[in-house]
């Protein structure tokens, strides 16, 4: 089916703009993310992308034309094979508008032309952020709440009295002003508790919403010191490889069945005992930078980043490659557990030589992290996805994993880099081929 | 054949005819049947020709009380059938009015009694003669109300009266009963003693028109007794011996019997909707004590039939029943309409002293739990009324100590009919103490009290 473009909003409060270019001709071939229009408002000139793919087929507003209402059609999409005489059969009239309320003014609007209109749904409580779009949007308001605000002295009392952010109440007064029964609708409605105190809170001089302030632990400010010198000095880039799964998951479950709940390996385990031995394989992964020299370590000692309400603390799996899965399980556990509880000692997270960044539980595809000085590279995984595949011809299911390296190009080159991920790839593509699997303790 | 419309509003007082001009305002084809009068009662028989007759008692009472403004003169005298004949020449030239402004909005009107015939259906007679029969989706029931009658105070309208026969008087009185102090009953006490006459107010409350705040009520209990008004509260009447042209009327109070013999005896002792003969058996629609049960938006319990006005309910008021007509319509109409919010429709008595009030008493605030402030004002500290010679009264305001919500507003004193719509467009608006007192007033104006008062409900007032 052909696609109707429409005029897009490019805010929430703008409801027509000008369409001051087309960077695509009739019959040109389109692809999503193509620049398609430069889209005009009062604020800013935007960049319209396309979302699908196809051919563009007919263009209904040429370029230069002021004032196309919002979702006014622009033009439309042809899909492959499609040919453009099916333009001819859509039908392109503007959508409906919404019918303007009827005005209670004497000139005897149609009776037919005043459906029922319920107030009652309308009121209640908005809870949503104001609009972020517009640079300019804030100039016209006013920071505090209290002012600017059409609302009746009453209803702005009773929400003070209340703590309640009237900013939030939708008003049902004549021309939306906001009454004294929509404050407490919507002390009603929320119990008062979303938003009370909401009026205590600081705001600062640029009309944002008011906001909980936190005061920034030393925690915090080690990482963000650390992260933005890494980020800013180190020059990073990124590998990206997939690993087939399936193998793995089949000796995991099979380990994890043998062992009767005396121990149970995760799919992280694997990846740090997989990264441990691919950095024996490729010692010139396992290095950090110093000005003087470049340091290539004996081990791996494996930080893995876990994630506490403290911030992030990457406890260290030392020499990993020497240690048996179920080893390093335990281990994992235990120092997870401290990190939680924030009674890792410096040791236990000072030092280590690479890093893991497992986000694939919360079911993140693939993310590029930022190396942890002064170690050399950082391994980002993501999370296992089945996929149909081709294999030997015919269709199968695998289950894949992403993993993305973030590399120091100051210590590592493109090509070890890509060497360490071959290795790591393999031990978990083959996860028998870890040599001590046969020992597990 | 039957006559369709859009809407078809029975009764054409103050609710109904304004519910059909806004009705036709809207686009509607509408019909107004009434059988007697077009204003209804509060155009032909209650709140018109009532202050047409107030105007002349009070000139009657400044003309006898003219040494205070420096004037003399000598043998005043009225002459009682032109004051009557005044007060219905008033009434009569407005429910002209009326007629001509149905007229240019279209509505048909029907000269006769309209009967539900079933949901939408409406008959319309006269004189057991048959004058149209109607059909409309929605039917709006305006039928009003009328004087209760109790047992033990039979009206004759010869000795015993109701409000119709007190304002057509033959003759003057020279003492009289009015049984009830309610608008309707302090009015004609007014009016009767301002003509001269000899009155007593029986009231079976403890107080003086009950449903304003207690101040106020004992505020113009004293004016009334100053003024020679005789006041029994806490009173009733047992029963009347009528006599050839007087009344004995049985009162007891405290236990006590007294007996009192009078020319006439005025009955205001309530008043009843108007739910008979007009078919509602041949609906689903309700009642409940003689008044026809409706929601917020005056719809009954049959869908497309609703009641406005004093049929509907208490407050028993023009004002509130021309605002439900509109409110009524309009949802029809399926505009955004809000529900009327009664602790904003006010009050107004024209007698001498005049009361007019809106919202909650004192007593009912701090029962509704609201921790109060409370401001006062009186005449006698205002220039304005000092130069008046009305230095009676007060303007007394009630504010929530947490909100600065005006919660009610109550006056008693010379004009504070005419004043107490400050204090609803404030309520209406929503007003707190602050805005008020930001207000500016003007000077010399009996309004300054308005001001005055607020400020005194913070401490704030300059002028006393």
């Amino acid at each position: 089916m052909a696609i109707k473009i429409l005029m897009p909003a490019l805010s929430p409060t703008m409801t027509e703009g000008n369409l001051v270019k087309w960077h695509k001709k009739e019959g040109d071939k389109v692809g999503a993310g193509d620049l398609l229009a430069e889209i005009e408002t009062d604020k800013a000139t935007m960049e319209v992308e396309a979302i699908d793919e196809g051919v563009l087929g007919k263009v209904l507003i040429a370029e230069g034309t002021e004032n196309v209402k919002v979702n006014a059609i622009i033009a439309v999409l042809l899909e492959d094979g499609e040919d453009a005489s099916v333009i001819d059969k859509m039908d392109l009239s503007e959508p409906k508008e919404k019918i303007a309320e009827e005005s209670p003014s004497a000139d005897a609007p149609k009776k037919e032309a005043a459906p029922a209109q319920q107030s009652g749904g309308t009121t209640g409580v908005q809870i949503q952020a104001p609009p972020m779009s517009e640079g300019n949007e804030y100039e016209g308001r006013v920071s505090g709440p209290k002012e600017g605000v059409f609302a009746t002295p009453l209803a702005k009392a009773l929400a003070e009295e209340n703590d309640l952010l009237i900013d939030a109440v939708i008003g049902t007064g004549p021309n939306g002003r906001i009454t004294k029964e929509d404050v407490e609708m919507a002390l009603q409605t929320t119990g008062g508790a979303n938003l009370k105190a909401a009026l205590a809170l600081p705001r600062d001089d640029y009309g944002m919403p008011p906001y909980v302030p936190e005061k920034n632990s030393n925690v915090r400010k080690v990482i963000a010191k650390r992260l933005t010198e890494s980020k800013l000095m180190i020059p990073h880039f990124y590998l990206t490889v997939e690993c087939e799964l399936d193998g793995l998951l089949a000796l995991r479950k099979s380990m994890n069945d043998k062992a009767e709940g005396a121990y149970k390996v995760s799919v992280n385990d694997f990846v740090i005992k997989a990264s441990a031995k691919a950095l024996k394989d490729v010692p010139a992964a396992n290095v950090a930078w110093t000005e003087g020299e470049i340091r290539q370590y004996v081990t791996s000692d494996i930080s893995v980043a876990v994630a506490t309400d403290g911030g992030l603390i990457t406890p260290i799996l030392k020499s990993a490659e020497a240690k048996s899965l179920v080893t390093l399980s335990k281990e994992m556990k235990e120092l997870a557990g401290k990190a939680r509880a924030g009674t890792l000692k410096p040791h236990e997270f000072q030092g280590g030589t690479f890093s893991i960044s497992n986000l694939g539980m919360f079911g993140i595809k693939n993310f590029q992290a930022i190396v942890n000085p002064p170690q050399g590279a950082i391994l980002a995984v993501g999370a296992g996805e089945e996929k149909l595949v081709m294999k030997n011809g015919n269709p199968a299911t695998v289950t894949v994993m992403s993993v993305t390296l973030s590399v120091d190009h100051r210590c590592i080159d493109g090509a070890v880099g890509a060497q360490f991920l071959a290795a790591f790839k393999n031990y978990i593509e083959n996860p028998t081929s870890m040599y001590d699997l046969a020992r597990t303790a | 054949m039957s006559d369709k419309f859009d809407l078809v509003v029975v009764g054409g007082g103050p609710g109904g005819y304004v519910a059909a001009i806004r009705a036709s305002q809207l686009g509607m084809s509408v019909a107004l049947v009434e059988g007697e009068h077009l204003g209804g009662i509060c155009l032909n028989w209650g709140c018109i020709p009532t202050k047409a007759l107030l105007k002349t008692s009070e000139i009657n009472h400044l003309l006898h009380n003219l040494d205070q403004y420096g004037f003399t003169a000598k043998e005043t005298s009225f002459d009682l059938k032109k004051l009557v004949s005044r007060s219905r020449g008033v009434a009569e030239k407005l429910s002209g009015g009326i007629s001509h402004l149905l007229k240019k909005n279209k509505v048909k009107v029907y000269d006769g009694f309209g009967r539900l015939n079933g949901p939408g259906k409406l008959k319309v007679e006269k004189n057991d003669k048959r004058i149209a029969d109607l059909e409309a989706k929605h039917i709006i029931l305006a039928t009003g109300a009328r004087a209760r009658k109790l047992p033990n105070l039979e009206v004759d309208e010869k000795l015993v009266w109701t409000y119709k026969k007190a304002m057509t008087p033959d003759e003057m009185p020279k003492s009289l009963v009015v049984v009830g102090s309610g608008a309707i009953g302090i009015e004609f006490a007014s009016f009767y003693h301002n003509l001269g006459a000899e009155v007593t107010v029986v009231e079976v409350m403890d107080r003086v028109m009950p449903v304003e705040d207690v101040e106020i009520s004992a505020m113009a209990q004293k004016s009334f007794e100053n003024q020679g008004m005789k006041i029994m509260t806490s009173a009733m009447v047992k029963g009347l011996n009528k006599g050839k042209n007087d009344v004995e009327v049985i009162i007891e109070k405290d236990g006590k019997e007294t007996k009192l013999k009078v020319d006439r005896v005025i009955s205001a002792v309530g008043i009843v909707g108007n739910v008979e003969n007009i078919g509602l058996e041949t609906t689903a629609v309700k009642v409940d004590r003689s008044h026809i049960v409706i929601d917020q938006y005056c719809q009954t319990d049959e869908p497309g039939i609703y009641a406005i006005g004093d049929v509907a309910g208490a407050p028993w008021l023009a004002h509130k029943a021309s605002h439900e007509g509109i409110i009524c319509v309009e949802k029809i109409a399926g505009l955004d309409v809000h529900p009327m919010n009664t602790l904003n429709i006010p009050g107004c008595t024209y007698c001498m002293p005049q009361v007019a009030s809106v919202g909650l008493t004192e007593q009912k605030a701090i029962d509704a739990g609201y921790d109060i402030k409370v401001g006062r004002f009186p005449f006698m500290a205002n220039g304005k009324a000092i130069a008046l010679g009305e230095e009676e009264g007060m303007v007394k305001t009630i504010f929530d100590a947490k909100t600065g919500e005006l919660l009610g507003a109550h006056m008693i004193g010379a004009e504070v009919t005419e004043m107490i719509q400050g204090y609803v467009v404030g309520k209406t608006l929503e007003t707190t103490e602050k805005e008020l007192m930001h207000t500016i007033f003007p000077h010399p104006t009996l309004s300054e009290m308005m001001h005055e008062s607020v400020l005194d409900a913070y401490d704030k007032a300059i002028h006393i």
